[in-house]
């Protein structure tokens, strides 16, 4: 019935890897050494192509690309690393909250992830931004809302059918109280499918910077981000292509990566299950 | 059947409500008085005072709620401080545009994860199903905005075969118009067939190892037949949910795709007004389009025991 194994190979783990590290590598020695300052402008080489100089060329004000991209790494990987953790964290607690107590808790907390999920995610977060004013926490604290229902509805899933098993109900014969029963026994056996949508969620947020960064209220300029970078570039997009190709690459590398990681952990946690 | 559609239209309003609830908030979480803020900076005494009696700011805010989610109902969103002009007409003009680039890339992207996702999950592990999945992880990763910048880049800087910039309405020139769309659903749809193919693939290998499957090769069915009249029924429900989901979603979202495309859509004119604080504009685009979300997903609902009759009776 199914051909050669090609796919039993653990791909997507070695490629996964290999982009993750790339981008780990970047961040690291961004840390210590850059090729040039990633805001100094030098009006002397504006739009210079690549070159031996400057490897993936400079910009309009003669900035060096991949020393911006490099920050840009940086930046971009802060704030979605930022979300994820604020997302899974508050949402996680939801999540465990309205699953194990259900009752009208849950009804109005889920009522409340259903209105904010009714909204587009981008347009959410724009508004937020617009209100709170532009900068990378009020980002951060935007997205977290606008993705936080998502992994409140996995938890809860999760919790529901944890809920019903035995060994629930023996904890709880055997006289434990439910916070305790909630952190022992729901919470481990809920985080396999939170791991998974933590990967999906860090490709989603670094989608969403870079596209609210592109429409300019994300990261605020000068200092670079994927999504502004790209932003920047637009008007150049014929007279100098390297400044569209090399942001666009470095989100779709990342986000690849990323995902291809989330999909090898999913299937070491669950070898049966596709879904 | 009836009573699940009762069911379904019961759990949607309160939804519908907290949405309200929310987007009439979100104005008074800007600090300031409400009046000024919806009338910027340079506004005289006299249309402030105005709308301190329309807002009706002086009575406590479940009333203002009220009488701002009445006026709502009736279709009045209010006026755009910019223009002028009713928020309901400027969203409806808009939403033509938005409404038919969504709904054929959604159409689109659903025929190719359909097909791709079934043929992939037929012959798992082969070279095919190597480079459906392959091909779905890297438009998964990316950015819808990038994949317009990039084909613009080609197909109308390059080839100069499509047009780079600007839009023509329909009721001008139909032709010109479609010309104008091709890049955007184009684009579209190549963004959201991936995860469409991907749910379709994993919900049709799951059905692919039922026993009524192995029963119905048993019988000595035709391939073709297994797959369309066995495994695509019955592995299509999860993927349409997921298309009504991105349905909703897509309206407002793509605004980017519609400023790299320059087209004056929904999401657009969503996002321009936020820039220049048009506030009203603001809450009745956000407003429509959680409505319209909602209202797309009790369809999606109400047409999902079409295709699984045991959904009514749980």
């Amino acid at each position: 019935m199914t051909g050669p194994a090609i796919h039993r190979l653990p791909l997507n783990a070695i490629l996964g890897t290999a982009l993750v590290g790339l981008l780990v590598a970047a961040i690291l020695i961004g840390l210590f050494w850059m090729p040039y300052g990633p805001i100094a402008i030098d009006l002397d080489h504006p739009l210079a192509p690549p070159s031996w100089a400057h490897w993936f060329g400079t910009d309009q004000f003669g900035r060096d690309v991949l020393s911006r991209a490099m920050l840009g790494a940086r930046i971009s990987t802060s704030i979605a690393l930022g979300t994820v953790v604020v997302a899974i964290s508050t949402g996680t607690c939801v999540g465990l909250i309205t699953g194990f107590l259900r009752g009208w808790t849950d009804r109005l907390l889920m009522a409340a992830s259903d209105a904010i999920l009714a909204f587009p995610g981008i347009l959410l977060a724009l508004a937020l931004i617009a209100v709170l004013g532009s900068s990378r926490s009020s980002i951060i604290l935007a997205l977290s809302i606008a993705y936080l229902p998502s992994v409140a509805r996995v938890v809860r899933s999760a919790v529901l059918s944890i809920r019903e098993r035995e060994y629930i109900e023996a904890s709880r014969v055997a006289g434990d109280g439910t916070i305790y029963i909630v952190l022992r026994h729901v919470l481990p056996n809920a985080l396999p499918p939170v791991v998974v949508l933590a990967t999906s969620l860090f490709g989603w947020v670094v989608l969403a910077e870079s596209a609210l960064s592109f429409l300019g209220v994300g990261v605020p300029p000068p200092a670079p981000s994927w999504g502004n970078m790209l932003s920047d570039a637009r008007p150049y997009m014929e007279a100098a292509n390297w400044l569209s190709i090399v942001p666009g690459f470095c989100i779709m590398g990342t986000v690849l990566g990323v995902n291809l990681l989330g999909d090898a952990l999913r299937d070491w946690l669950d070898p049966r299950g596709e879904t | 059947m009836l009573s699940y559609i009762a069911k379904r239209l019961l759990l949607a309003i309160p939804t519908l409500l907290l949405v309200a609830v929310a987007v009439f908030l979100l104005i008074r979480l800007i600090p300031g008085d409400p009046a000024q803020v919806m009338l910027g900076e340079g506004a005289d005494a006299a249309s402030l005072a105005a709308l301190h009696h329309d807002m009706g700011l002086d009575h406590p805010l479940p009333v203002q709620f009220a009488a701002w989610f009445g006026h709502a109902l009736s279709g009045d969103l209010g006026h755009s401080i910019v223009t002028g002009e009713p928020v309901a007409s400027m969203i409806l003009q808009r939403f033509q545009l938005t409404a038919i680039i969504v709904l054929v890339a959604v159409l689109l992207a659903t025929l190719i994860a359909v097909v791709a996702g079934l043929v992939a999950a037929w012959r798992r592990d082969s070279i095919i199903d190597l480079a459906v999945v392959g091909s779905a992880s890297i438009v998964l990763a990316v950015p819808s905005f990038w994949l317009g910048l990039v084909l613009l880049l080609v197909f109308g800087l390059k080839f100069g075969w499509l047009p780079v910039v600007g839009y023509v309405p329909f009721s001008e020139s139909a032709a010109q118009a479609a010309l104008f769309l091709i890049l955007p659903i184009v684009t579209l749809t190549l963004t959201q067939s991936g995860v469409l193919t991907r749910m379709m693939r994993a919900s049709s290998i799951d059905v692919l190892r039922q026993e009524y499957i192995t029963h119905a090769r048993a019988k000595g069915l035709a391939e073709r037949v297994v797959l369309s009249r066995h495994v695509f029924p019955n592995a299509f429900a999860p993927t349409l949910t997921l298309v009504g989901l991105s349905l909703g979603h897509l309206l407002g979202g793509i605004a980017v795709l519609e400023t790299v495309f320059t087209l004056p859509g929904l999401g657009r004119l969503m996002v321009d007004s936020i820039l220049a604080r048009d506030y009203p504009v603001v809450q009745g685009c956000l407003l429509f389009t959680a409505f319209v979300y909602v209202v797309v997903n009790l369809l999606i609902d109400i047409c999902y025991p079409l295709l699984d009759p045991r959904v009514t009776t749980q």
